[in-house]
C-alpha cells in the first residue's frame, strides 16, 4: 500500500521512453547494479558497499527460508547443511563485519561528503545488523542445542562453518542450558522476522529505498549521453507549439524516471564531492536536490492523508541561483552509482524558468544577440569570418569535402581566433579540401539549448543545419567541444562530425605530420574538457598527440579522464554571474601546479578563456601558461 | 530679434556653474556674435537664498527678473513652468540647462508657450533668417547632428552643462527686477515631498584626488580586482561610470556623472568607459584625463588628455606592476 | 489601473560603431539590429509589475510603421495586452512636439489612468513624455526611479544629481518617464515571441485618430535636422603609442608629473 501510494506521483509525471533496447539495458543491470561498476572509483566505501550488496544477494533467499520455517516444522531448506549453508553463513558474517565498520566510519571518522551523521543511513546500516545478528543467533542456538543432544553423532545436525558468527555463537551457547537455548532461537527468530518486516515497510521512507528501486533506476536509465530530452517525449519539433506550457514548473513536470531518480538516491555524496559548482561554494550539490525532492514527494503525497500536487518548485524546493549554477559538466552522472541522472532536470527546470521569462539579467543580452545575431557578443555576422586572415578558406557555395565548424568564441574573441587560425593551418596539413561556413554560420546553440531557451536553439539549429548542408561537405571537424557535442549529439540529419584533436590523433599515427622535440623544458598536464571527455569519451587521442611530441614531459592530474573537473563553463556559462567563493578554473590551475605542471593543454576554447583568466587571478603569472593542444601541435609542426 | 532668457540653476544661495555658460551660448545666438546681446537671467526661489543668488547675477547678467513664492521654494518643475509662462514673452527665446531639472522643465514649457525645443545642444552656429543652427550629439555621442530650430514662434534650448565654457569677462554691474507680483497663485497636481540623499558608501569619491574609473569594459563584476589593485599602489580611488552601478557590481556612491556624483580630481583614468555626456557632466575642474579603451574610436577620446587603445584588463594590471616595482625600489621612494 | 506604455523601436549601437551615409544625410542602416529602446522596456516591466498589484492592464503604442510592430509583439511576449500602432504617411518627419500631439490624439480616444515613456530614446531628446504631458495637461515627472500607487495619487522617486532621490507625489492621470534600472526586466524568450505573433494590431491613422495633418509631419516640424556628421577630431587626447611596456612608461611618467601617483 506503501509502495502504491509512492507510486503514484510516478502515475501523474510525465511521460519518459525508457523501454526501448531491452538487451542493452540489461547489460548495463548486469554491469552497474549486480557488478556494482561504479562502486570502486571510492575504494573503500565501494568494497564495503560490494561486500554489503554481494551478502544481500546471498542471503536474499534466506528470507523466504526462513519464514518458511517458522510456518511449518517439516519444511527443510535447500541449503541447510552443506556448502550452500556455508557460504550463507559467511556471508551474514561478512555483511555484519563491514556493516559495523560503515557504522563506525560515518559517527567517527565522518567522510565530508555524507556531510552531519544522520539518522537515516546508520539506522538502516544497524538493522542490517540486526537481521545478521539474529540470524547468527538463530543458527547458533540451534546448534548449541544439537550439540547438546548428540545430534551430530545421529548425522541430523548442521556443521557450522568455522570462523563465521553463528560458529562463534554457538560456541559461547554451548554453555547455555536447553531451556535457554530455545528461548534464544526463538527469541531470534521473532527479532530477524520482526527487523525484516519493518525494514520492508520502512524501506520507502528514506535513502533505503534505494533498495528496491536500484534496479529499475539502473535498468531504465539513460543510454544516450550527451544529449538533453526533449520539451516532451512524443512529440516532435514541429508541434511544439501545443504544448501550453515549457520545462518543469512543478513537481509533477517532471518524467516518472526523474521522480524514481529522486527515490533512488542513497544519499552517499560523491556527486557532490565531484560537483564543481558545489565544491566551488555555489548553492547547487547534486544530491542534496534529489534528497529535498525526495522529501518533497514524500510530503506531497503523504502515505495517509491526501495528495498536495501542482504547488510552484522554483521558491519552495530550490531557488533560482541552484538551478543557474549548473555548467552541465556531468560529473556528477559519470559518478553515481545507481546512474541518477541531473542535467536533463536542471534543463527542464530552466525551461520552466524560461518560459516563465525569468532568466537571470546577466543573460538577457547574449540572449537576444544570439537571436538577433546568430552570436552571444553582439557582433556583427558579417563579421565572423574575419578573424581568418588567410590562414582558412571560407566555402562559397558548396564544394568541400571536410566543414571545419568554428562556432561563435573562436570567431570573435581576440584570443581565441589565434586558436581558430592554428587550427586552420594544421588542417591544411591533415584535412584535405576542408573550408568553414563563414558569415552563413551562427552559434551552433549548444549551451542555449543547456540553459533552457529551446525555441531559440532550435532556430539556430535549423540555420546551421540548411548552411551546414548546402556546404556539401561530407564530414565536419571542429575544435569546440560544445559545438562537437551539438553538431553530434543535438543536430540530426548532418555529416558525422569528429574533433580535431581525433584527426590530428589519426594524422599522427598515420605519420602525416612530423613534430619536433619541445624545447622549454616545461612540464604539460593536459586538461580533459567535459564536454570532449566526459559526454563523448574521447580521452585517449589528445593524450596520444602530446605523447608524439619528442621530449615532452607529461603529467597527469590526480582528478582527470571522466573525474577531471570543469573549468567554470562554457557559452553562456561565461556570461552567467555566480556567487561563489572561488572559481572553477582558479582551482583547476591550482590542481595543475600541484601535479608540478608548468603548461596546461586544453582542447576547448572556453576552457583556455577560463584558465587563462584563472592564471592571472591565481597570481601563477609566469609560472603556468595555458596553450591549446592545436595551437601546440601547430608550434611543434615540422614544416 | 527675439529677447534671450536664461533659467538659473541654484542650490542653497550658490550658483550652479551653468549660470555662466548660458551668457556664452545666448552670445552664439545672435550673429555675427554679439558681445553685447541682451540675455535675462530668470531665477525663482525664495527667501534668504534667492536673494544671495540674486546678489551673484548682478555680476554675470545686465538684468535679472526674480520670481520670489514661498512654494519655488523648492524648485518643482510644473510650479516653475507656471511661473516662466506667465512673465516670459512670447516667442521668447529660453535657455535652460541640460539635467535632471531640465528634462523636467523644458519639453512642456516649449508646448505651453508654443516654442520649438531642442534639447541637449552642445553647439551653437548662429541664425539663419527664421532657422536657429545648433549642434546635438545622437547614438550616446558617436555622431553628431546640425539641426535647426524655427524662431518665428520663440524657441526653448537646453544647453548642455560645460558645452560653453566661459570665457573670462569683465563682471557686469546688472539690476535685478522683482517679478513676482506678476504670477499669481501657482498650483500644480504634482507636490514636492523631500529629498533623500544619497548614502556616502564606504568610499567618498568627491575627495579623491585620484580616480581610477572603470566602465562597460570592466566585463565582469570578479574584473574589478584589477581596478582595485590598481587604485591601491596609485593611491587612488575607484569609481565608476552608470553600467557598473545599474549591474549591481559597485554601489551607487561610486558612480561618476549627472544621476551620480560630481569630482574635481587632479588626475582621471577612465578605463573602458566610452565617453558619454552624461558620465563627463560628472567631472568638474581641469583634471589630467587619461582615457584607456579598446575602441579607437570612443567618444572619451576626444575630451581625454591622453589616450592608450588597448585591452584595459590587461593594461592595468601591466601599469599596477609598474607602479608597485617604482615604489619598491630603494631609493626612489613613492612621489607624492 | 490602465497604463499606456510609449515605445520606440530603436538601432542598437552599443555593440557595433555608428557609420554615416550618403553625406549625412542618415546613418548607415543597412547592418543594423534594432530593437525596443531600454528604457521603454524597463517602463513596461513597471507597467506589468504595477497592474500585477492594482489589476487592469497595458497597452503598447508606438508611432511608426510596419517595422515597428516587431518591437509591439516583443513587449505583448512580456505581457502587455494590447498593442497600437499609430501609422501614417502623414507622420513622417514629425519633430518631437508632432510625435507628441500624434499620440495626444490616440490618448484621448482612450481613457488610461497612467502614461509611462522612457526616460529618452537613441536621439537622447528626452521630450516627448514631457510634451504629451502638456499636450493633455496632465502633471508630468521625468526620470523616475520608484512609483507607489496610493489610490488616485502616486509616490514617485526621481533620479536628481548626487544618485539622490527627490520624492514627489503627483495626481493621476498624469506622465511619467522612467530611467533605467527602476527594476529588473523579465526575460522575453523566442516562443513568447512566436506565440504573439499573428495577434492582430490596431493601425489608425490621421484620420482615425482625428489628427490634424497640419500639426504633425514634416512641414510642421518647428525643429529639423539638417545633417549627420562626425566633428573634426580637434585637439582630442595624445594616442600613446608603443608597445604595452613603453607606453606604460611613457603613462608613468605624464602620472609623476600631474600628481597622479601618490
Amino acid at each position: 500500500m506503501i509502495v502504491a501510494r509512492r507510486l503514484t506521483p510516478l502515475l501523474r509525471a510525465q511521460r519518459d521512453f525508457r523501454f526501448d533496447r531491452p538487451l542493452i539495458r540489461l547489460g548495463r543491470v548486469l554491469q552497474f547494479w549486480l557488478a556494482q561498476w561504479r562502486h570502486p572509483r571510492y575504494r573503500f566505501a565501494g568494497a564495503l558497499h560490494i561486500m554489503i550488496f554481494a551478502g544481500f544477494l546471498l542471503l536474499a533467499g534466506r528470507v523466504f527460508t526462513l519464514l518458511a520455517m517458522g510456518v511449518s516444522d517439516r519444511f527443510i531448506p535447500v541449503d541447510s547443511g552443506g556448502f550452500l549453508s556455508s557460504i550463507r553463513s559467511y556471508a551474514a558474517t561478512v555483511v555484519l563485519l563491514c556493516v559495523a565498520v560503515a557504522i563506525v566510519r560515518r559517527l567517527v571518522f565522518q567522510p565530508p561528503r555524507y556531510g552531519r551523521p544522520t539518522a537515516d543511513p546508520i539506522f538502516l546500516l544497524a538493522l542490517i545488523g540486526l537481521l545478521m545478528a539474529a540470524d547468527g543467533v538463530f543458527e547458533g542456538s540451534k546448534a548449541a542445542a544439537e550439540a547438546a543432544l548428540h545430534l551430530k553423532a545421529t548425522g541430523r545436525a548442521v556443521l557450522l562453518p568455522p570462523g563465521s558468527l553463528s560458529w562463534m555463537l554457538a560456541a559461547a551457547f554451548s554453555a547455555d542450558g536447553m531451556g535457554s537455548l530455545r528461548t534464544l532461537h526463538l527469541g531470534a527468530y521473532l527479532t530477524h522476522e520482526a527487523a525484516f518486516f519493518f525494514l520492508l515497510c520502512y524501506r520507502p521512507f528514506g535513502i533505503q529505498f534505494h533498495v528496491e528501486t536500484s534496479l529499475f533506476a539502473v535498468y531504465f536509465a539513460k543510454l544516450d549521453r550527451g544529449t538533453i530530452k526533449p520539451v516532451r517525449w512524443g512529440v516532435p519539433d514541429d508541434q511544439l507549439d501545443s504544448v501550453p506550457s515549457f520545462g518543469v514548473k512543478k513537481i509533477e513536470d517532471f518524467t516518472w524516471k526523474h521522480l524514481l531518480d529522486f527515490y533512488s538516491c542513497a544519499d552517499c555524496g560523491r556527486c557532490a564531492e565531484q560537483c564543481p559548482a558545489n565544491t566551488v561554494g555555489r548553492p547547487l550539490a547534486p544530491r542534496t536536490f534529489s534528497i529535498k525532492a525526495r522529501d518533497y514527494l514524500f510530503h506531497h503525497y503523504p502515505v495517509l492523508g491526501p495528495s498536495s500536487n501542482g504547488t510552484p518548485l522554483v521558491g519552495d524546493l530550490c531557488s533560482e541561483a541552484e538551478i543557474w549554477s549548473c555548467t552541465t559538466c556531468g560529473a556528477c552522472e559519470a559518478e553515481c552509482p545507481l546512474l541518477i541522472e541531473y542535467i536533463d532536470k536542471i534543463v527542464d527546470l530552466r525551461r520552466g524558468l524560461i518560459d516563465d521569462g525569468k532568466a537571470p539579467q546577466s543573460l538577457h543580452k547574449p540572449l537576444k544577440s544570439l537571436e538577433t545575431r546568430g552570436n552571444p557578443f553582439g557582433k556583427m555576422e558579417k563579421k565572423r569570418a574575419d578573424w581568418v586572415q588567410g590562414a582558412v578558406p571560407v566555402v562559397n557555395g558548396s564544394g568541400v569535402d571536410t566543414l571545419y565548424f568554428v562556432d561563435s568564441i573562436t570567431s570573435y574573441d581576440d584570443r581565441i581566433q589565434a586558436i581558430g587560425r592554428a587550427v586552420g593551418r594544421v588542417l591544411g596539413r591533415i584535412g584535405g579540401n576542408f573550408g568553414i561556413l563563414g558569415a552563413k554560420e551562427r552559434d551552433s546553440g549548444h549551451d542555449v539549448r543547456r540553459f533552457g531557451e529551446e525555441t531559440l536553439f532550435q532556430a539556430l539549429r535549423e540555420h546551421n543545419t540548411a548552411a551546414i548542408r548546402a556546404s556539401g561537405a561530407i564530414r565536419i571537424v571542429t575544435a569546440d567541444p560544445h559545438a562537437f557535442n551539438a553538431l553530434r549529439h543535438d543536430y540530426r540529419d548532418v555529416p558525422p562530425v569528429e574533433h580535431v584533436s581525433q584527426a590530428i590523433a589519426r594524422a599522427v599515427r598515420a605519420d602525416q605530420i612530423k613534430l619536433k622535440p619541445v624545447e622549454d623544458g616545461g612540464t604539460y598536464a593536459y586538461h580533459d574538457p567535459c564536454y570532449l571527455g566526459r559526454h563523448n569519451g574521447v580521452y585517449d587521442d589528445p593524450r596520444e598527440v602530446l605523447d608524439a611530441i619528442p621530449g615532452l614531459q607529461r603529467v597527469e592530474m590526480k582528478r582527470c579522464r571522466d573525474r577531471s573537473f570543469c573549468c567554470g563553463g562554457g557559452g553562456l556559462a561565461l556570461f552567467y554571474e555566480a556567487k561563489e567563493n572561488e572559481r572553477m578554473g582558479v582551482q583547476r590551475v591550482r590542481m595543475a601546479a600541484d601535479a608540478g605542471a608548468t603548461t596546461i593543454v586544453t582542447a576547448c576554447p572556453f576552457c583556455m578563456v577560463n584558465l587563462e583568466d584563472a592564471i592571472k587571478v591565481a597570481g601563477l603569472e609566469g609560472k603556468m601558461t595555458a596553450i591549446d593542444l592545436a595551437e601546440l601541435v601547430e608550434r611543434q609542426m615540422v614544416s | 530679434m527675439p529677447r534671450i532668457f536664461a533659467y538659473i540653476v541654484h542650490k542653497n544661495g550658490v550658483l550652479d556653474d551653468t549660470a555662466a555658460e548660458l551668457p556664452v551660448a545666448a552670445r552664439k545666438i545672435v550673429s555675427p556674435p554679439d558681445a553685447a546681446a541682451a540675455v535675462t537671467a530668470i531665477v525663482v526661489g525664495w527667501g534668504a537664498d534667492l536673494d544671495k543668488v540674486c546678489e551673484s547675477l548682478r555680476g554675470l547678467y545686465a538684468e535679472t527678473w526674480k520670481v520670489a513664492q514661498e512654494g519655488l521654494a523648492y524648485p518643482n518643475a510644473e510650479l516653475v513652468r507656471q511661473a516662466i509662462v506667465k512673465v516670459v514673452p512670447a516667442g521668447s527665446i529660453v535657455l535652460v540647462p541640460h539635467g535632471h531639472f531640465g528634462v523636467d522643465l523644458s519639453p512642456g514649457l516649449s508646448i505651453k508657450i508654443n516654442a520649438a525645443y531642442v534639447p541637449d545642444v552642445v553647439d551653437i552656429e548662429g541664425i539663419d533668417g527664421q532657422w536657429l543652427k545648433v549642434v546635438r550629439q545622437e547614438f550616446g555621442g558617436q555622431v553628431s547632428a546640425h539641426m535647426r530650430a524655427n524662431l518665428s514662434t520663440g524657441a526653448v534650448l537646453n544647453v548642455r552643462p560645460g558645452a560653453f565654457r566661459p570665457t573670462g569677462t569683465a563682471p557686469m554691474n546688472g539690476q535685478v527686477v522683482d517679478k513676482s507680483a506678476e504670477i499669481g497663485v501657482l498650483t500644480a497636481r504634482r507636490q514636492y515631498l523631500e529629498t533623500i540623499a544619497a548614502e556616502i558608501g564606504d568610499v567618498d569619491i568627491t575627495k579623491a584626488p585620484v580616480l581610477v574609473s572603470i566602465g562597460r569594459g570592466i566585463g565582469e563584476q570578479e574584473n574589478i580586482a584589477i581596478a582595485d589593485d590598481l587604485a591601491e599602489v596609485m593611491g587612488a580611488a575607484v569609481s565608476c561610470s552608470r553600467p557598473v552601478v545599474d549591474a549591481k557590481w559597485l554601489d551607487k556612491s561610486r558612480q561618476v556623472g549627472s544621476s551620480g556624483q560630481t569630482v574635481r580630481p587632479k588626475v582621471y583614468m577612465a578605463c573602458g568607459i566610452s565617453g558619454s555626456f552624461q558620465h563627463l557632466a560628472g567631472l568638474k575642474g581641469s583634471p589630467f584625463i587619461v582615457a584607456l579603451n579598446k575602441n579607437p574610436k570612443a567618444p572619451i577620446f576626444r575630451v581625454a588628455d591622453v589616450g592608450i587603445v588597448d585591452d584595459m584588463l590587461a593594461f592595468m594590471p601591466a601599469l599596477a606592476a609598474r607602479v608597485r616595482e617604482e615604489s619598491c625600489v630603494p631609493g626612489k621612494g613613492r612621489r607624492s | 489601473m490602465e497604463i499606456l506604455v510609449c515605445v520606440k523601436r530603436v538601432p542598437d549601437t552599443s555593440e557595433n560603431e555608428i557609420q554615416l551615409a550618403r553625406g549625412g544625410a542618415d546613418i548607415e542602416r543597412a547592418d543594423l539590429v534594432y530593437s525596443i529602446n531600454e528604457p521603454d522596456n524597463y517602463a513596461v516591466e513597471e507597467a506589468l509589475q504595477i497592474v500585477s498589484r492594482t489589476g487592469g492592464k497595458v497597452t503598447v503604442v508606438t508611432v511608426g510603421n510596419e517595422e515597428d510592430e516587431e518591437v509591439l509583439r516583443r513587449e505583448m511576449a512580456m505581457g502587455a495586452a494590447g498593442a497600437v500602432l499609430l501609422s501614417d504617411q502623414a507622420f513622417e518627419g514629425s519633430d518631437g512636439r508632432g510625435t507628441a500631439a500624434i499620440l495626444k490624439a490616440y490618448v484621448q480616444s482612450r481613457h488610461y489612468d497612467l502614461i509611462l515613456t522612457g526616460v529618452q530614446a537613441d536621439d537622447g531628446c528626452a521630450q516627448v513624455g514631457g510634451m504629451l504631458a502638456a499636450l493633455l495637461d496632465y502633471p508630468f515627472a521625468s526620470l523616475v526611479t520608484s512609483i507607489e500607487v496610493e489610490g488616485q495619487r502616486l509616490k514617485i522617486a526621481r533620479e536628481v544629481e548626487g544618485g539622490s532621490k527627490e520624492i514627489n507625489r503627483i495626481d493621476l492621470p498624469c506622465v511619467l518617464s522612467i530611467q533605467t534600472g527602476i527594476n529588473e526586466p523579465r526575460y522575453v524568450g523566442m516562443r513568447g515571441i512566436r506565440q504573439v505573433a499573428s495577434i492582430p494590431i490596431p493601425t489608425p491613422c490621421a484620420a482615425d485618430l482625428g489628427v490634424e495633418v497640419d500639426e504633425v509631419g514634416k512641414t510642421a516640424a518647428k525643429v529639423q535636422r539638417v545633417d549627420y556628421f562626425v566633428p573634426p577630431a580637434g585637439k582630442g587626447a595624445q594616442i600613446l603609442q608603443g608597445s604595452r611596456e613603453e607606453i606604460v612608461e611613457k603613462l608613468m611618467d605624464l602620472l609623476k608629473a600631474k600628481g597622479g601617483l601618490n
